[in-house]
């Protein structure tokens, strides 16, 4: 081989593109066999070791986060490497470290093998990554089943607890089906798009831009159209939108309150990371993508507020609000479709989100029992006084879910309604608006129980206490990393600055 | 004087950073020097603003004006645009003082757990100068939603009876008002092609291009529902009661005397100006509703037993009027409107500091169980009776309040006359239900339980700490009622120049035929 080949065999190397996703799995190959290596003693580094690495990659990826490659397609166009590529990569790194050390702290109480959660964490979070830049239905179909099969073992993850098992066996099957439906979709899509005999057809039609291309050139085709309705049906899933919710509040409250969060946030990011441009390769459906879209997109803003407003269980409370976030989300999605801006404010609130939610799920995890599964609101009684710095982040946190000003969540449903309004989504919004009201009711509730001093019924006499599990102290880490997500809701609610002026550029 | 630093800035800032600071494990007594540091500042640039208000400014122009980027300039016209007009600085000032007198009565109060009691306070504070001084109009809706979480909790923790019920209520409704203004405000931003919040940059894009008359009727709809369910509009005015009674004093004071002005000045300072048409077609539907809180809830007030209830009802009943002026659709109403909004935020603030005052002498608020409180505590019922005089509108002490109403009644007249009617049997329903309390709580013989309390406890005079917060209140109050000119000079400047094109919609009769009888 003389030295001009190798050159440009390394010059058309693409794996390097995917740098980031390779060395998390190296990390999580590492992580198994660090803990057949290490004396069992020093098992309690391997989590540390995870959780550096992960933010070294972070850092890693924040670095060199304009790449050469950016804009173009790789391995056959497989992938396509976008800045809001980047930005997703970059969330659900950061999702995972946090995810990671929500597991340090949930872990702790359960009687667990603890490191595969790590490394399974890292494996779907490596999956997200890939999805985030699919641009080809293969592509999108191996990774998201790579996720969802990952997150079946997470959420049965403590195997004792039935109630987790029973989460798994219901993610799998509601999974299955939507897996299944996705996969209709994709080959009725592939089938139509590969049709010689049509317009606009393709020798390769899994890539997105083919199908984009066929169907332009074929308003109106029935098979294209089932296909569309049927991926659309089985992203839904993963975003949890209605009628593709029912599985959200058990399995929610099953799993374990890590993996919950991670649902709650990566798996529904990627959900949107998947569905962005698939309506931009659908667009030329317009009238189909936006019906289907608007018909869910209301629907899901009245059944998750209204579901969460009878919650007592603070995980199916957070599972059910998730709905109703993922519906106005999809107001977003339809307004992207002809108003450019919408896109930014999509991972704008999607960052609000993230900051949000894992606030709450890390006092939650603070606050939770033995039993993982068993949070009340009532838990909460006395919690100001108990812990004040705790329900100080909490209801930082919840402000922000409510989109209260002066916090990230308001600016972010802001922009989304903005976007909306320039579609003139009139409808849309005004169910999006009797929903925020709504949600006040469970989101200040939660405040509400943690703040206000509540009346309780007396005891019948020789009764014990029903007493509210102990809650776990904080950690240095976690003390930090709450005050870092309490302060950046605030601070990205009152000056968006640069970083809040790029991710809305995307 | 040209000060060093920013006044609006630092205005909105202080409060803040006061609250901040009393997270810090301070002692006792530097916590109260810094809260009242945190509501003095304010109060001092409110009056340093109003003192130095410049007399050559043009009418559309903003005094004080500084511009900072939060990062959305470019792509969302979204930026923290500060400066005052004729039209706000009258409320800027005015929430300055009642901050101060809300935060020195919180400060002498024996609140439990003072420390966090007076950071959120403070974050209220700081909210309330934002909303007055934001030329944007994205912030100043931000900064009124900003203390709506404070506010809850300061409810619910500290408030009185049904507190936990009234603080829900209260933020339910609260939201819903907000969330349908904001939608108001989404749709002046989008439809004026303006793609800017800021106010000077709609005023002068809509100058040119104008708005069409559907949007403009459904965006004052929008902003007409919001807005008046964010004052209290009759018939979404239930919270107000509500919440003020279960609020503790510092906030009812806060909350009814000036961040509920809020929707009324949006109603002035925005939607009036930038939407004279849609204004001028809800006009009537405006008046019937507001002329609703005056009557129905005037007599509603009159049947309280409880003090602080009354007042809650009283208030209500009293923004009736505010939105009688706004109804007019023109520059004397908007004027008269102001002129209201300064007296009625101080009257009743001063209202709710002594029913409060009231309560820890008599242990109640129910008004059959007190009764000649004015011999234990003169001075206390001299305030209050100056208080009552106040909130009448009688000249003398409530000479400001007195104004107010006379320019909202000369607007009325000029507009639909036979509306003067109802409007000023709400002066005699405000009389008879204020002075009735004024007997019940401070003249007569004291009632059973009045006496049987006080075997148990020494009831004394107004101390002074309780007398500077009221004083504060009081002498702004008759100051500006015997020097009107101070805030109407520079009003009148604004409303003339922002004004002129509402002016030729008004004409439109506010009310059913009734209103062209033969003069």
């Amino acid at each position: 081989m003389t030295i001009e080949q190798l050159q440009a065999a390394a010059a058309s190397n693409t794996w390097a593109t995917i740098q980031p996703e390779i060395s998390l799995g190296v990390l999580a190959l590492l992580l198994l066999v660090l803990e057949i290596v290490f004396p069992k003693k020093k098992h309690a580094l391997i989590p540390t070791i995870a959780i550096v690495g992960q933010l070294g990659l972070l850092v890693g990826l924040l670095l060199n986060f304009l790449p050469t490659y950016l804009g173009e397609t790789t391995f056959n166009g497989l992938l396509r490497h976008s800045e809001s590529g980047q930005y997703l990569r970059a969330f659900f790194l950061g999702s995972s470290v946090l995810v990671s050390l929500l597991g340090v702290v949930a872990l702790a109480r359960q009687r667990m093998p603890k490191i595969e959660f790590f490394h399974i964490t890292m494996v779907v979070t490596a999956a997200m990554m890939l999805l985030a830049q699919a641009n080809n239905f293969l592509l999108l179909f191996v990774a998201l089943e790579t996720v969802t099969v990952g997150f079946y073992i997470l959420v049965s993850y403590t195997r004792t607890n039935p109630l987790s098992l029973e989460a798994g066996l219901k993610y799998l099957v509601s999974g299955a089906l939507s897996s299944g439906l996705l996969l209709f979709g994709i080959v009725l899509l592939y089938g139509v798009a590969g049709n010689p005999a049509l317009l606009g057809s393709s020798s390769n039609p899994m890539g997105y831009e083919a199908v984009r291309i066929f169907l332009a050139a074929n308003e109106g085709n029935f098979l294209a159209s089932v296909g569309i309705v049927l991926v659309l049906a089985g992203v839904a899933f993963k975003i949890g939108a209605v009628p593709f919710q029912i599985w959200i509040p058990d399995v929610y409250q099953g799993a374990p309150t890590p993996v919950t969060a991670f649902l709650a946030v990566a798996s529904k990011t990627a959900g949107f990371a998947v569905l962005l441009p698939l309506v931009y390769v659908f667009s030329p459906y317009t009238t189909l993508v936006t019906t289907t879209l608007a018909i869910m997109a209301g629907a899901t803003i009245l059944f998750g507020n209204l579901a969460a407003l009878t919650q007592h269980n603070v995980k199916r409370l957070l599972g059910l609000s998730g709905v109703s976030h993922a519906g106005y989300l999809l107001l977003g999605v339809i307004a992207a479709l002809t108003v450019p801006s919408a896109v930014g404010a999509i991972w704008f609130y999607l960052f609000a989100y993230l900051l949000a939610s894992f606030a709450v799920f890390g006092v939650m995890v603070h606050v939770a029992g033995a039993n993982d599964a068993d949070q009340d609101l009532d838990h909460y009684a006395d919690f100001a006084k108990k812990r004040p710095y705790l329900a100080g982040v909490l209801a930082i946190g919840l402000g922000s879910l409510a989109g209260i000003p002066p916090l990230a969540g308001f600016m972010g449903k802001l922009l989304v309604f903005i976007a909306a309004f320039k579609a003139e989504l009139y409808w849309l919004l005004g169910i999006a608006i009797v929903g925020v009201v709504i949600s006040i009711y469970y989101y200040f509730g939660w405040i509400k129980a943690a703040y206000f001093a509540q009346w309780r019924p007396p005891l019948p006499s020789g009764e014990p206490e029903p007493a509210a599990p102990a809650p776990t102290r904080v950690s240095l880490p976690w003390g930090i990393a709450l005050g870092v997500l309490a302060a950046g809701s605030v601070i990205f609610g009152l000056y968006q600055g640069p970083v809040g002026a790029w991710i809305l550029s995307r | 004087m040209q000060l060093p630093f920013d006044p609006l800035l630092v205005a909105i800032l202080a409060p803040l950073a006061a609250a901040l600071a009393l997270l810090a494990p301070l002692p006792d007594r530097a916590a109260k020097v810094v809260a009242g540091l945190g509501f003095l500042l304010p109060a001092l640039l409110g009056l340093h603003t109003w003192w130095h208000f410049p007399a050559d400014l043009g009418g559309a122009d903003y005094a004080f004006r500084s511009l900072y980027d939060t990062g959305l300039r470019g792509s969302f016209g979204i930026a923290l645009h500060l400066g005052l007009n004729g039209i706000s600085m009258p409320m800027f000032m005015m929430a300055g003082v009642v901050g101060l007198a809300a935060g020195l009565y919180a400060i002498q109060s024996k609140a439990e757990r003072p420390r966090l009691y007076l950071a959120l306070l403070l974050i209220m504070q700081g909210g309330l100068m934002g909303v007055f001084a934001s030329i944007d109009i994205f912030f100043f809706y931000f900064f009124h939603e900003f203390a709506l979480i404070a506010t809850f909790i300061l409810v619910g923790v500290w408030g009185g009876r049904d507190r936990g019920y009234a603080a829900m209520k209260m933020t339910i409704y609260l939201t819903l008002g907000a969330m349908l203004s904001l939608l108001g405000l989404i749709a002046i931003y989008v439809k004026s092609g303006a793609e800017t919040f800021d106010l000077i940059a709609l005023r002068e894009e809509i100058a040119v291009h104008g708005l069409s008359g559907t949007v403009q009727n459904y965006a004052f709809g929008l902003l007409m529902f919001g807005l008046g369910i964010l004052v209290s509009l009759f018939p979404f005015h239930t919270w107000a009661p509500l919440g003020y009674h279960a609020a503790p004093s510092s906030v009812s004071m806060l909350h009814a005397g000036v961040l509920k002005k809020f929707g009324l000045y949006g109603f002035v300072q925005i939607a009036l100006p930038l939407l004279p048409a849609g204004a001028a077609a809800w006009a009537p539907a405006l008046a019937w509703l507001a002329l609703g809180n005056v009557v129905i809830i005037g007599l509603v007030a009159i049947a309280q037993r409880d003090l602080k209830q009354m007042i809650g009802y009283g208030s209500v009943m009293h923004v009736g009027y505010g939105f009688l002026g706004v109804a007019c659709v023109n520059a004397l109403g908007a004027g008269g409107v102001v002129l209201f909004m300064v007296a009625h935020g101080l009257s009743v603030s001063l209202l709710f500091l002594l029913a409060t005052s009231v309560h820890h002498r008599t242990g109640t608020f129910d008004m059959d169980d007190m009764g000649g409180l004015a011999q234990k505590a003169p001075v206390l019922a001299a305030f209050f009776l100056t208080a009552i005089l106040a909130s009448i509108g009688l000249p003398g002490p409530g000479l400001l309040n007195f104004w107010g109403e006379l320019t909202i009644f000369m607007a009325i007249y000029a507009h639909a006359q036979w509306m003067v009617v109802p409007a000023l049997l709400g002066v005699v329903i405000s009389a008879i239900y204020g002075l009735r309390a004024m007997g019940k709580v401070f003249y007569g013989q004291p009632s059973a339980a009045f006496l049987k309390h006080q075997e148990k406890n020494a009831v004394a005079d107004l101390r002074w700490s309780e007398r500077i917060p009221a004083l504060v209140l009081l002498v702004t109050l008759v100051g500006f009622g015997v020097w009107p000119r101070a805030i109407t000079e520079p009003l009148n400047k604004t409303l003339a120049e922002v004004y002129p094109q509402v002016e030729a919609v008004s004409p439109t009769p506010a009310a059913p035929a009734v209103a062209s009888l033969p003069e």
